[in-house]
């Protein structure tokens, strides 16, 4: 069984009124099948209302489906005994990291998850010594987090996730408030997480440049997937994501336009490599 | 028309334990109708230096000249100055309150004391002016998506008839769509009402994009100042300071380095796209 799976999940907002009359609902998800083997990378792409977000706070069961089966890890999400479980299996980054983080030294934000969930003191130092180490912050463990850069504070976020061992962490938009030099910190780490520990990532992000590293890219549309595969399958279709209000790579555009005007460039070029060599071999 | 900055420093917290220099000797110039990016780390003091435009924060040290009179001046109409410095901060869309998008952008020149009429047609005016179609006015602001909202909450600040619009990262957080579209707006009311705009932006490919002149901030000091060009060809020392030049920048050296005669100089897709195809052609 793959580690997520999600059939038909349907997740509908419901307005009402002062008198508890439906006035509207909003179809948030539609029917959504999402697959997610352990240890993949996978990108969700989307333009703002799309329903990603509402997707990702389903995967620890912040939100309840409306509709449809979801079982992460083997365990049916509908069940309420295994709640708990579920969300101490796959932590969730969200976007600002001044809304995660609560204490005053970056060692005891860490270890506050594994502290709240029971974890004998002498294993949480090791493991704050290990999840701050696999953000590449550990030599930060003694400062207070509010004098550290956006990036920083995002890593230390992530490494209050690492400390509760989950397999899989889910990002929603976890770089969208940084610098490009925080921005390449946070997905390092990320990439490090899930290439070298064997955490499933599963990543929300409007930065097309993030999702070439992925295996895997869902791309939604009013609540519904519209694309998924490899990412260069689905940056090879420039005009169909234009027409999701998405985009891609700046490089992968540059060798879409060549094409159009003549040059015989492949399909789905992501990296810059790539194009190098492209041009360098019809020169 | 300008802005004239002379010597300004900036210290946070000073004299105690956590004391923050956060600008040194900044001189600038900002004249009437630019439009003008300002890149940097996070922490470079992009933010605390566009704050002292419209008199939010007072400097420590050196002065500010807005159209030749001292901004800290005893008798200098501050408020006066805010209306006419309209800084758009981040996630301003944070910021909305009002019961409909309309009230919301009627609140500001109401709040300055104009008419209730004068205050609707400015509000009016505003909300055409960033493209939020009509149907959206009397909603409930909250009812937006983060796009709109973002548009909602700049017609907030334009309802106040600036003369310069600053935009603390207008784009943070929208999807590419989004994105082109309110920088889009921005230029085109640039372009219209000849507004001085002031970008801050993460993004090297937006600012190679829009803007004229660049202004690169680097631990409280300008770094560079010229046009995007000229800047992101200082894209190995930009790298030093935590910040990079567009994707197609690298590309055009690395085409060089291969033997391919590309043009170094270019910062956009479209100037990439015509020097690789110039290059090929020949």
């Amino acid at each position: 069984m793959n580690f997520i799976e999600a059939r038909k999940l349907v997740h509908e907002y419901i307005r009402r009124d002062e008198d508890d009359n439906v006035e509207s609902i909003l179809t948030a998800l539609d029917e959504v099948d999402l697959d997610v083997r352990q240890g993949e990378f996978v990108a969700v792409l989307g333009h703002n209302g799309s329903g990603k977000s509402t997707l990702a706070k389903h995967l620890n069961v912040l939100l309840a489906p409306s509709g449809g089966t979801l079982w992460v890890d083997g365990k049916d999400a509908e069940d309420a005994d295994n709640l708990w479980e579920i969300r101490q299996n796959t932590g969730m980054v969200f976007q600002n990291p001044d809304n995660q983080i609560i204490a005053s030294v970056v060692e005891e934000d860490v270890a506050f998850g594994p502290e709240n969930i029971g974890v004998p003191t002498s294993e949480i130092w090791k493991r704050v010594e290990r999840s701050l180490k696999s953000v590449g912050m550990i030599q930060y463990r003694e400062h207070s987090p509010n004098r550290l850069s956006g990036g920083q504070k995002q890593r230390v976020a992530i490494a209050g996730v690492m400390a509760m061992e989950p397999k899989c962490i889910v990002l929603d938009e976890p770089t969208a408030m940084l610098d490009p030099n925080g921005r390449t910190e946070v997905l390092d780490a990320v990439e490090e997480l899930n290439r070298k520990k064997g955490v499933t990532v599963i990543l929300i992000t409007h930065y097309m440049e993030e999702v070439v590293r992925a295996d895997r890219v869902y791309v939604m549309d009013n609540g519904k997937v519209v694309m998924q595969g490899t990412p260069r399958a689905v940056f090879s279709q420039v005009d169909t994501l234009k027409s999701y209000r998405l985009d891609v790579p700046q490089i992968t555009l540059l060798a879409h336009e060549l094409q159009k005007a003549g040059l015989k460039v492949p399909q789905g070029i992501l990296t810059r490599q790539e194009l190098v060599e492209a041009l360098c071999q019809l020169y | 028309m300008s802005i004239i900055l002379d010597k300004v420093n900036y210290v946070y917290s000073e004299k105690t334990a956590y004391e923050i220099h956060a600008l040194r000797d900044i001189n600038l110039k900002i004249e009437d109708g630019e439009f003008i990016g300002v890149i940097g780390h996070t922490g470079s003091g992009k933010s605390t230096l566009i704050q002292h435009l419209n008199g939010l924060i007072k400097a420590s040290s050196g002065g500010i000249y807005y159209n030749g009179q001292d901004i800290y001046d005893s008798d200098y109409d501050k408020k006066e100055l805010r209306g006419k410095v309209g800084l758009v901060f981040q996630y301003p869309e944070h910021q909305l309150f009002e019961t409909t998008v309309f009230a919301d952008v009627c609140f500001g020149p109401k709040n300055r004391g104009l008419s209730r009429k004068e205050s609707e047609l400015r509000a009016y005016t505003a909300l055409r002016s960033v493209g939020l179609p009509e149907d959206y006015w009397y909603r409930s602001p909250f009812e937006l998506s983060g796009g709109q909202k973002r548009r909602a909450a700049i017609a907030g600040v334009l309802a106040m008839d600036p003369e310069v619009l600053i935009l603390d990262e207008p784009t943070a957080g929208l999807d590419p769509k989004g994105r082109d579209e309110i920088l889009d707006q921005v230029a085109k009311l640039h372009k219209e009402r000849h507004i001085t705009v002031i970008l801050v932006s993460h993004s090297m490919e937006d600012v190679a994009k829009y803007v004229k002149r660049l202004i690169v901030m680097n631990r409280g000091s300008v770094l560079y100042d010229g046009t995007p060009k000229e800047v992101f060809a200082h894209y190995q020392e930009l790298e030093e300071v935590g910040l990079a030049a567009p994707q197609v920048t690298y590309l055009m050296h690395e085409l060089r380095m291969r033997g391919i005669p590309a043009n170094g100089t270019a910062t956009t897709l479209e100037e990439a796209k015509q020097s690789i195809l110039q290059a090929f052609s020949s």
